[in-house]
């Protein structure tokens, strides 16, 4: 007989379906020979600056590095007008500072990360408390990193208890459940995390690829698998659950193609920033300068725009 | 919290619709994105005969068309049994003279030259490629050119070692060899033909197909700056009376075709009773099978390259797609709906998918077939983007609901149609495969390793592919079964049907 964890692990993988890693690579490196041009460019680059979650997650963070943060997500570069990111992304003891910078009715939303971030490594009570005081203090969104060491024990249902439990503890923040693909290390796994997740996620929330802590974090070939994730549910369901790939995506190149995979696999209603977020920093001023050679023809210094933040 | 910008999702996008669908729609649209290389083109292209450009004896040229918008490219010189003839003596000449006396070191290093020289002009090649037969850049770019000069670059490498092609053995080189290629590969099948032939010592006269010469004639050009001896290769360009001709004469020592059965029948008989060595690669009505447990979005991946790769032209393309019972509903419903983010239209454009169809007698062919499919009672699926106003176009297609004994299950349409059967057992997959004259190539698709090993075992097919399809290496011996052909093209054992055991 087998055991209940095995009989588990067998049914959550036969009912998501495999996937193969080197068809799943040829398939994204397809996404990288769009040819992008004028109009599609500019378009594509704005797009993107528009779903950026600017962030800084340091332990050397302080309450003037985020109120300059808040202040470039809000007005990127006084080229763009009224453009501006989707949110900043802070730890929950930067979230009271970050409200007071942007104010109660800002359009910049404020994530925290919360549930012991990066880890995830103490008591489900602590974390579900985080989470608590970090919406108290103003967060709209929390992102949450799921119990690796549980999943990849097999420990389906607790993995997704805890899953629901901070949805639950959210109210009425968005969630964006963090798999940390690279410690799930196959496609399989992480679509079967994906499922896992988005099983009791409510429509509008998101999964994310990483934290940005590990070696290897938001590539092509996991956005893809979790966007064919989102899809698949999407088409079962008709719950419509959103995307964040994070860390590693630095240039304006990498984030176009990341939402060409998305044009071509989620279709339009995906592209949009309550359905597809960057989890990024250096990316915004690469944009940037995208948005202004496309305007003027010739790349600008980097120095000609703001440092917001190194990290991420 | 603010979407979007100066353009704002359909009303439909943000409302969630009542049956959960996926719009691909024109909220994001790529612009056009030529490909701008200059493919530098004559606007006439004489015979290159014995290392010159040389007019034909007849005095008759004939047209090339560009069939993604039907204009003319160049003329094209028409060769006849005089100037095949003329090509024959100096291979002949060169063979005995130079070719068949140079140690192979030295015939590599000009294998080497053309592969670099190549290389250096892929580009200009690629857009010549596109314009002369109507695939899309993106494919000419990266396979056709560079899969071209790895074929030179691997049997370069083959040249100085020609004692281990058959150990225990010495080789020899047969003389002169008489080629004929198809329109659907015109660059890849040239190198894919001369490589080995000349690696092994032979020389070459060969014919390129009458719609897509003009790459042919520029990798003359290449012969020429890579200083290759006169006469080593000869390119006689024209109809079926010049194949005709290239195949039946009396000196050629092995004769090679790659086309359609039909065609590769009449020559055999032709050839019957002379000496002549022959190889014969020809058509096929490849079987992709799909398990309920293989990666059915890979699979779909698969199946999509398998049919749409350069609008179907392909001698082993995936054109049955066997699809297990369970999942047949779900593969389809992918299907249809990778279809619909696939671009057809400009092939130059670098964001084509599916370019033009070689020919408007090709594009005849697949629409008289498809008509056959849907009088069958075949249902038929294609999807309803525009296609250019000017030009051979054909939307990719797909036919469910098909059985064995339907016309489009049996022949080869050589065109972006695809049909689909279903099967329930392991065996019923396998005997539904084999049930066909061909047995060129064929698909498996399943997570399961031991199934592919038995299936790549039962499978009358010269190339079976696992998890994946239309991969090629100049190394992987290609080649039929059946009324697909014999002879490999590839490898060592493509070498060994260029030579002779001594």
């Amino acid at each position: 007989m087998a055991a209940p964890v095995q009989i588990a692990v067998r049914r959550l993988f036969n009912d998501v379906g495999p996937v193969d890693y080197v068809g799943l690579e040829e398939r994204v490196a397809k996404f990288g020979t769009r040819s992008l041009k004028k109009n599609a460019k500019r378009f594509g680059l704005k797009l993107a600056v528009s779903m950026i979650d600017l962030t800084t997650l340091e332990g050397k963070d302080t309450r003037r590095k985020v109120e300059a943060l808040c202040q470039k997500a809000r007005q990127p570069h006084d080229d763009l007008g009224t453009l501006a990111v989707a949110a900043v992304c802070v730890y929950p003891a930067m979230v009271p500072h970050a409200r007071r910078a942007l104010g109660p009715h800002s359009a910049v939303r404020i994530a925290s990360v919360a549930t012991a971030f990066p880890s995830g490594q103490t008591a489900l009570k602590t974390r579900l408390a985080e989470v608590k005081w970090a919406v108290a203090e103003g967060a709209d969104e929390i992102d949450m990193v799921i119990n690796r060491g549980a999943f990849l024990a097999g420990e389906f249902s607790s993995v997704q208890d805890e899953i629901a439990a901070v949805r639950a503890t959210c109210g009425a923040a968005t969630l964006k459940v963090i798999l940390e693909v690279s410690e799930l290390e196959t496609y399989d796994n992480i679509r079967a995390a994906s499922f896992l997740a988005m099983r009791v996620l409510r429509p509008g929330d998101f999964i994310k690829t990483s934290t940005g802590k590990t070696t290897l974090n938001a590539t092509l070939g996991n956005n893809q698998v979790m966007l064919e994730a989102i899809r698949d549910y999407y088409l079962e369901t008709g719950v419509p659950i959103a995307m964040k790939p994070a860390g590693g995506i630095r240039t304006a190149k990498q984030a176009l193609t990341f939402l060409v995979a998305v044009k071509e696999t989620l279709g339009d209603a995906w592209l949009n920033n309550t359905r597809y977020r960057f989890g990024a920093s250096a990316l915004l001023n690469d944009l940037l300068r995208q948005l202004e050679k496309e305007k003027t023809g010739a790349y600008p210094a980097p120095y000609y725009f703001s440092e917001a933040t190194e990290s991420y | 919290m603010p979407t979007l910008l100066n353009k704002k999702p359909s009303a439909a996008a943000i409302c969630r619709p009542a049956a959960p669908a996926l719009i691909f729609g024109d909220l994001w649209t790529y612009d056009p994105a030529p490909e701008t290389a200059e493919p530098k083109l004559k606007s006439r292209y004489e015979l290159f005969i014995g290392g010159k450009f040389v007019a034909p004896a007849s005095g008759k040229y004939f047209d090339s068309i560009n069939p993604a918008n039907e204009q003319k490219l160049a003329e094209i010189a028409h060769a006849n049994a005089a100037d095949v003839a003329a090509a024959y003596r100096a291979a002949k000449k060169a063979y005995d003279q130079t070719w068949s006396r140079l140690p192979g070191q030295e015939r590599a290093k000009y294998l080497f030259r053309i592969a670099r020289l190549l290389q250096d002009r892929a580009r200009e090649f690629a857009v010549a490629e596109t314009m002369d037969g109507g695939k899309p850049i993106k494919e000419s770019r990266d396979f056709d050119v560079p899969m071209a000069a790895a074929h030179f670059f691997y049997h370069a490498g083959w040249a100085d070692k020609l004692e281990y092609v058959a150990p225990g053995r010495r080789v020899a080189p047969l003389g002169v060899v008489g080629q004929v290629i198809p329109w659907n590969f015109p660059l890849l099948m040239l190198a894919w033909k001369i490589a080995p032939a000349l690696a092994m010592g032979n020389c070459v006269v060969i014919k390129p197909a009458e719609t897509t010469s003009i790459t042919a004639l520029k990798l003359a050009e290449i012969f020429q700056d890579a200083g290759l001896p006169a006469g080593v290769v000869n390119i006689v360009t024209g109809f079926a009376d010049t194949g005709a001709a290239v195949m039946g004469h009396p000196l050629a020592a092995k004769v090679a075709f790659t086309g359609s059965t039909e065609v590769g029948k009449i020559i055999m008989r032709s050839l019957a009773g002379t000496d002549k060595k022959m190889t014969m690669e020809l058509g096929g009505k490849a079987a992709n099978i799909i398990f309920d447990d293989a990666p059915l979005d890979q699979a779909v991946e698969g199946i999509i390259n398998g049919i749409f790769f350069n609008q179907g032209h392909v001698c082993c393309a995936g054109s049955r797609l066997l699809v297990h019972e369970p999942i047949a509903a779900t593969v389809l419903a992918k299907l249809k709906q990778r279809i619909s983010v696939l671009r057809v239209g400009d092939p130059l454009d670098k964001n084509t998918d599916i370019g033009a169809i070689n020919s408007r007698a090709q594009l005849a062919t697949i629409k008289r077939l498809v008509a056959v499919g849907v009088k069958e009672g075949a249902t038929l699926y294609q999807p309803d983007y525009a296609l250019p106003a000017k030009g051979y176009y054909f939307r990719p297609t797909i036919f469910s609901g098909v059985s064995m004994s339907q016309r489009i299950a049996r022949e080869e349409i050589f065109g972006p149609v695809l049909s689909v059967l279903t099967f329930r057992t392991v065996d019923e997959a396998i005997e539904k495969a084999n049930n066909t004259a061909y047995g060129l190539s064929a698909g498996v698709w399943t997570d399961k390793g031991a199934r592919i090993l038995k299936l790549a075992a039962e499978l009358k097919a010269g190339v079976v592919w696992a998890n994946t399809y239309n991969k090629f290496d100049p190394a992987s011996p290609f080649g039929g079964y059946k009324e697909s052909g014999f002879g490999r093209e590839g490898g060592r054992q493509g070498l060994l049907d260029y030579c002779k055991l001594v």
